[in-house]
């Protein structure tokens, strides 16, 4: 199977479940924009998602795409530190051109999954899964707009959130283009349009994401008032 | 006016795949500086020799960079900071400084074993060529030259493609040691020709295959390699590459 065995192959998957995770980042984003305007409208969305079939199916998908990314980042990381050899250069010099994330993206990869385990614990743990299980901890679990509010009232998750929210935005500053690259829909115009492209895209997506930690944090929503 | 420079020179030294390897030091005194890079490294020999010592191993050729043989990592970047992008045959001593300590290592990677000293063995260049980069024609008489007609556009790029020498500087820079420019630009300057289109799908994956059994490593986009490349192949290759090989594979 050439997904499995060619490098390029492996690279194609890397960069399909990742535009997909990307995809899901832009619902996530814009599922919690609503919750900048409306508790109740926030509620809804969160009661028409809880346990419910559909719901569970795509967090499965979810899930599994999340777990091919990773594995095959392990995988393609361990081959390339055999490719490059044992003996290390003495002297290096990282050229202009090279960005930072793009040497990074195992680093910020694992960060991203750290802070994914701490948003799971806070509002996953709390919601779909105790709607599964039957249990209720302070807030029912359709109540996420109160379930924003409680974990963005403690200043450590407001901070360790916008962390998160950093490295998503460099991981994904490298992965959008280097996605499109992987798939060879690139090319010596294309690739400073994808790039920019990209750049925009990402940079409103994890805004989104920013902007509502920081207005729960600082509780100067329009849905607060 | 040329001036003299002094420096210190810090040489990589190593027997073999297996040995362990060492830098050794040497003061280099009153060097001219338009002397080339590998002139130096001539004076340092002559001087070692000279002393009764092993000369410093290093790979060079036609010293007018066209043949891709020179092949030093020069503090931390492959071929050295060349004035317009070259190999390291042209490379000045104008472009250092003087009591600078400058450090030269091979190229490191798995599937560049060192020969010896800085010389190491890039055969691996010459197996994924010989594994598809080339057209299966008949042979016999020449056909006259315009019998084939080519966009513009398409035999500069062939020929931009095609001024890749195989130095390996690519692989040398990448963090995954991964050889795909070297393997794109191959691919593409024969793919972008009529006369290669026939044969592109088929060689896009035999050179690949190639590629990944010899152990070079993925390419992950970082862009090192079009940074330090002397003929100024870019990652639109690349892309080009991935392109002709996911096609193939999806039409098998």
């Amino acid at each position: 199977m050439w997904l499995t065995k060619s490098s390029i192959g492996k690279k194609v998957v890397m960069s399909v479940t990742g535009i997909a995770l990307i995809l899901f980042l832009t619902f996530h984003a814009a599922m919690n924009v609503v919750a900048l305007f409306s508790g109740d409208a926030y509620n809804e969305i969160c009661e028409l998602l809880g346990a419910n079939w559909y719901a569970i199916v795509a967090t499965m998908g979810l899930a599994a795409l999340a777990v091919i990314h990773i594995v095959f980042a392990f995988l393609l990381t361990f081959e390339n530190r055999k490719a490059r050899g044992q003996s290390k250069y003495a002297v290096t010099a990282r050229p202009e051109k090279v960005e930072w994330a793009s040497q990074n993206m195992l680093v910020l990869g694992i960060i991203i999954f750290l802070g994914l385990l701490l948003h799971l614990f806070n509002f996953w743990y709390n919601m779909m899964f105790a709607e599964i299980v039957g249990t209720m901890g302070a807030y029912s679990p359709s109540d996420g707009f109160a379930w924003i509010q409680e974990t963005f009232s403690n200043p450590v998750f407001v901070v360790l959130y916008v962390i998160w929210i950093v490295a998503i935005w460099f991981h994904l500053s490298h992965g959008f283009w280097s996605a499109i690259q992987t798939l060879g829909w690139s090319g010596k115009t294309w690739f400073c349009r994808w790039k920019i492209i990209g750049l925009v895209y990402v940079t409103l997506l994890m805004a989104a994401f920013l902007i509502v930690v920081l207005a729960f944090a600082f509780k100067c929503a329009p849905s607060l008032c | 006016m040329a001036k003299n420079i002094s420096f210190t020179i810090r040489y990589w030294k190593q027997n073999g795949p297996k040995d362990a390897g060492h830098f050794e030091e040497r003061v280099m005194k009153d060097i001219p500086d338009d002397t080339s890079f590998l002139e130096m490294l001539d004076i340092l020999n002559e001087q070692l020799i000279n002393d009764g010592k092993e000369p410093f191993t290093f790979d060079h050729d036609c010293r007018e960079g066209i043949c891709g043989m020179c092949s030093l990592y020069i503090n931390g970047t492959p071929h050295g900071k060349t004035e317009r992008g070259a190999t390291t045959c042209q490379l000045y001593m104008r472009r250092f400084k003087d009591g600078e300590t400058i450090t030269v290592e091979p190229w490191r990677s798995a599937a560049f074993p060192v020969i010896k000293d800085c010389m190491v063995d890039r055969s691996a260049f010459d197996k994924i060529q010989a594994a598809g980069g080339y057209t299966t024609i008949r042979t016999g008489q020449a056909q006259d030259a315009n019998a084939i007609l080519i966009p513009k556009e398409d035999a500069d790029e062939a020929m931009d493609c095609a001024t890749c020498i195989g130095c390996g500087a690519c692989v040398a820079a990448c963090k995954n040691g991964s050889a795909m420019l070297f393997v794109s630009s191959k691919v593409s300057q024969l793919a972008l020709l009529p006369q290669g289109k026939p044969e592109a799908a088929k060689r896009a994956k035999a050179m690949v295959a190639k590629m990944d059994e010899l152990g070079f490593g993925n390419c992950t986009n970082t862009r090192a390699c079009e940074a330090v490349c002397p003929k100024n192949e870019t990652i639109a290759n690349i892309a080009r590459l991935n392109r002709h090989f996911i096609k193939a594979k999806l039409a098998d």
